[in-house]
């Protein structure tokens, strides 16, 4: 694409690609920037295209027809010149300079090759989507405990099973299709222990009520487990894996309504796997450098402040998805949308979605809202969950900081996840507390909501990849 | 089937997936030793936000693995072996 692009998007999972979809069609010239192998993000991942044959993945997924006809239409625009599709990219830093966006990112094509890409916009949507939020407990950091995410990123990706018989743990609906496509694939799915009590969601029946699809989705998973005869336990949590070059059992604890495990009320189970997963923590950081107002949201996280519109405090700046609060591909789709109309009519361009289309995106985008908010609320992260840490359990996997490290440095007065930090380096690792950072804050600051510390550079770069700008 | 080297030896894998990806489809889910506790570490999050999954490709290091597409004839150098 040689003239300069009117939109650049961060993220191609489905609020990005929904969102340039809306755009192209609107006639703006967009850059898409992805640092996987092909659009989807995590919801829809896939093998790269050449892949596709001797990777089946399609049966592992929901929503695969939006899926396709928004890749049909990003590949027609991609062919007329319209979209320039950057795949392979990650993108490190965006800022803001003379009203223009300047997003930098590593051509990773060639990896570990670094080919550094500078592009520039008047306008920048983030869509950064989420990862899993971890709690960490006694031998999380075993070979063979992976997030319930990266259980499925290699099936869908990959098309690898991690394990052949695994438990699954946590809270929140992500369970049940992680467990569904563990058991499509032929592995044996021994427990699915979810914290949370089915009856917290009798107390919001209403966004239940207004969202059928999320109940007919639900029911074709519970008839997926029920055919493999995977047991869901209720109030229940994995509290401790052993093993020793890799983890061959777990204790599962029946817990007590505030998240405590009830004494004499644990089984060991034996596994060669295991998934973990407590809902998901936004993607800020491009947005929290960029200084975008953050809010709180109904499952712990801060996320971006946007109005109806998607648009965010700072001027031409936009967010859709998961970085607006977790609430899933759907609702992503809606935001993408709504986010590219704002685009379109703060560019002068006229909107794609008119009159019903636009009332009826708009309304569905409300329900999803208060479905994802009804689920936070049925799915919190238990009061009590850090009784099942010991001293010696690992807090902080990059820089190896125990529970009782962290402790200490409570005691001594650190009083947030930033004041821990400084005290013990939990959060100062090679993830720079990507993964520690959400824990240490419940074991610190439990009533606010997560604000991630500033990340000036979001994913690390290479000196030569920066020696390499010539701006 | 296409073929990487990883610390010396050729590792089959299928076209499309990521270096962890084709460990893991080996029964293979640790590769690294943290520094301080030198305890076993591999593939945790999957989606490139843990860095756990670290190796060497080609000859440049901190590489995530499950982010690193596999090439016939890569290059892929653990830990593990450095520390035997």
């Amino acid at each position: 694409m040689s003239d300069p692009a009117d939109l650049i998007i961060v993220g191609a999972g489905p609020a990005g690609m929904a969102a340039a979809a809306t755009a192209l069609a609107g006639g703006l010239r967009v850059v898409l920037v992805d640092s996987g192998t092909a659009v989807g993000g995590q919801f829809w991942r896939h093998p790269p295209e050449h892949a596709r044959s001797v990777i089946p993945t399609e049966d592992l997924h929901h929503g695969l027809r939006e899926y396709h006809d928004l890749r049909e239409a990003l590949a027609a625009h991609a062919q007329k010149g319209q979209l320039d599709l950057r795949l392979h990219h990650h993108v490190w830093s965006a800022v803001r300079q003379d009203d223009v966006f300047v997003v930098h990112a590593v051509d990773r094509r060639k990896a570990p090759q670094e080919i550094a890409v500078v592009l520039r916009a008047p306008r920048l949507l983030v869509a950064t989507g989420a990862y899993d939020r971890q709690l960490p407990f006694p031998g999380w950091d075993l070979p063979g405990v992976l997030t319930i995410g990266g259980l499925q990123a290699l099936l869908k990706g990959g098309g690898v099973a991690a394990g052949s018989r695994v438990a699954l743990g946590g809270t929140g609906p992500f369970l049940l299709p992680v467990a569904a496509s563990l058991a499509a694939r032929g592995v044996e799915v021994v427990t699915v222990c979810e914290a949370a009590h089915p009856r917290a969601w009798l107390r919001h029946p209403g966004p239940l009520l207004r969202n059928p699809g999320k109940w007919a989705e639900g029911a074709g998973y519970a008839l997926t487990l029920v055919r493999h005869r995977i047991p869901v336990r209720p109030r229940t949590a994995i509290i401790r894996a052993e093993g020793g070059a890799r983890v061959t059992s777990v204790r599962v604890a029946s817990l007590a309504p505030d998240g405590s495990p009830r004494p004499g009320r644990e089984r060991r189970i034996e596994v060669d796997a295991v998934g973990v997963g407590w809902g998901f923590v936004p993607q800020l950081d491009l947005l929290i450098t960029l200084g975008c107002a953050l809010t709180d949201s109904a499952d712990g996280n801060a996320v971006v402040a946007a109005d109806e519109g998607l648009r965010t405090t700072v001027p031409g700046l936009y967010a859709a998805g998961e970085t607006c609060g977790v609430g899933g591909a759907a609702l992503a789709v809606g935001e993408g949308r709504l986010a590219a109309e704002s685009v379109l009519a703060d560019s002068g361009a006229a909107p794609v979605l008119r009159g019903k289309r636009l009332a009826a995106v708009r309304s569905a985008v409300a329900a999803q809202r208060a479905f994802a908010r009804a689920l936070a609320l049925a799915h919190p992260i238990p009061p009590a969950w850090s009784s099942w840490l010991t001293d010696e359990t690992v807090v902080c996997r990059c820089e190896e900081v125990t529970a009782g490290v962290i402790g200490t440095a409570r005691a001594e007065g650190a009083c947030d996840h930033r004041q821990v930090k400084q005290l013990t380096r939990a959060g100062m690792g090679w993830c720079q507390g990507r993964m520690c950072g959400p824990a240490v804050h419940c074991l610190t600051d439990p009533k606010q909501a997560y604000r991630p510390a500033e990340r000036l550079v979001a994913t690390p770069v290479t000196l030569g990849a920066l020696a390499d700008l010539d701006t | 089937m296409s073929e990487l080297i990883i610390d010396g030896k050729p590792l089959a894998f299928v076209e499309g997936q990521s270096v962890a990806a084709a460990l893991v489809a080996t029964g293979r889910v640790s590769w690294r030793a943290t520094r301080a506790g030198h305890r076993p570490r591999g593939v945790f999050c999957g989606i490139g936000v843990c860095f756990d999954c670290l190796v060497t490709v080609d000859g440049v290091g901190g590489q995530r693995a499950c982010l690193v597409t596999a090439r016939d004839g890569m290059t892929v150098t653990t830990e593990e072996s450095t520390d035997e």
